[in-house]
């Protein structure tokens, strides 16, 4: 999973309503993948991206390169996009868990792939 | 990329080893994934530099193709992680980027009746609608699990920032039509095609089994626009 799909997603726990988003990634394997960059699909996907909660989850995982806040020009800033596209689809999560800041569920992540089924109870 | 080339390739995609009956792991053959994904692209403009969302993605076809017509972002939903374990191995095959979710999308959206209007049976994947430019799918037809398909489409439509791609029996043509006026979105019948069911379960009793099914797109309005 890369950091693009983490960023939309949150956790589904029955009564976790509020708090409950980003999922606080924890002992993560990284794995960096080359992928060709696209600026038109980068552009589109600025309104859509959670921004502040992408800044957040990168400085836990020790990615300082974005700025603190999306630069006001970020459309056309190519210095910018190319961090953006090397963070947000080169950087995979290969193994790991992701928590829920609010009820503290744990969603593993296994070969890539992030488990967000819940028991029964969960629903 | 010619629909027969795009056809060609697709043969190439492995289906599900063990297919489990009571998901209606049925795979969509090359032929109807081709079809659906070329027009698509060619006559709808939805797949180019698109982020697309497959629901019930199984071994990963639909998704697979796309990416051969040039989208950008793809992302796949599944209940069954030995279904995406083969989609995985596929889209490494053709070298293909692809997420995968483990999820379970058949519970039934509650009415938003809460006292925030937030529905009471929520995924983990709220945060997407109208993020996913694309949803595609080819849901369970609901022999199973009576209106399995309608949860699906439903959910597609609400996760769909602008165009929904589905099969769906054509016995439940009207049915469809009506639901989609009720849900304010368009649809149009691509096409009725031939879905060649080989045998794929114990209680079939034909080595292969055509069925009738329509080639449908929705559509939501107005398109927001793009900055691009």
């Amino acid at each position: 999973m890369r950091l693009i799909t983490h960023n939309m997603l949150q956790c589904h726990v029955k009564g976790c309503n509020a708090n409950n988003f980003p999922l606080e990634l924890q002992e993560v394997v990284l794995e960096q993948e080359e992928a060709e960059m696209n600026e038109d699909f980068l552009r589109n996907m600025l309104n859509k991206i959670e921004y502040e909660a992408l800044v957040a989850t990168c400085l836990k995982l020790d990615i300082n390169d974005l700025p603190a806040t999306m630069p006001a020009d970020a459309a056309y800033n190519d210095e910018f996009l190319q961090i953006l596209h090397r963070v947000i689809l080169e950087t995979h999560i290969k193994s790991g868990k992701m928590v829920c800041p609010n009820c503290q569920h744990n969603y593993v992540i296994r070969d890539g792939i992030p488990n967000m089924l819940l028991a029964e109870h969960e629903v | 990329m010619k629909l027969k080339e795009l056809e060609g390739y697709l043969q190439d995609v492995a289906v599900f080893t063990d297919p489990k009956i009571k998901l209606e792991q049925y795979p969509t053959t090359p032929h109807l994934a081709a079809r659906m994904l070329y027009t698509a692209h060619t006559t709808y403009d939805d797949i180019e530099n698109k982020a697309v969302g497959d629901m019930g993605c199984g071994c990963g076809i639909l998704s697979i193709a796309a990416a051969m017509l040039g989208s950008a972002y793809n992302v796949g939903f599944d209940i069954d992680p030995d279904a995406i374990a083969i989609a995985q191995e596929n889209c490494d095959e053709f070298e293909i980027e692809m997420d995968f979710i483990l999820t379970d999308l058949s519970a039934t959206p509650a009415p938003s009746n809460t006292a925030d209007g937030e529905a009471n049976a929520r995924g983990p994947y709220e945060m997407m609608k109208g993020k996913l430019d694309t949803i595609l799918m080819n849901p369970p037809f609901g022999t199973k699990l009576k209106g399995i398909d309608m949860v699906f489409l439903k959910k597609g439509i609400d996760l769909a920032n602008h165009a929904v791609y589905s099969l769906h029996k054509t016995s439940t043509r009207d049915h469809i039509l009506k639901k989609a006026k009720e849900w304010g979105v368009e649809c149009e019948v691509v096409a009725e095609l031939r879905y060649n069911l080989d045998k794929s379960y114990k209680f079939h009793k034909k080595q292969s089994l055509d069925i009738a099914v329509d080639f449908l797109r929705f559509e939501k309005k107005p398109r927001p626009e793009t900055s691009s």
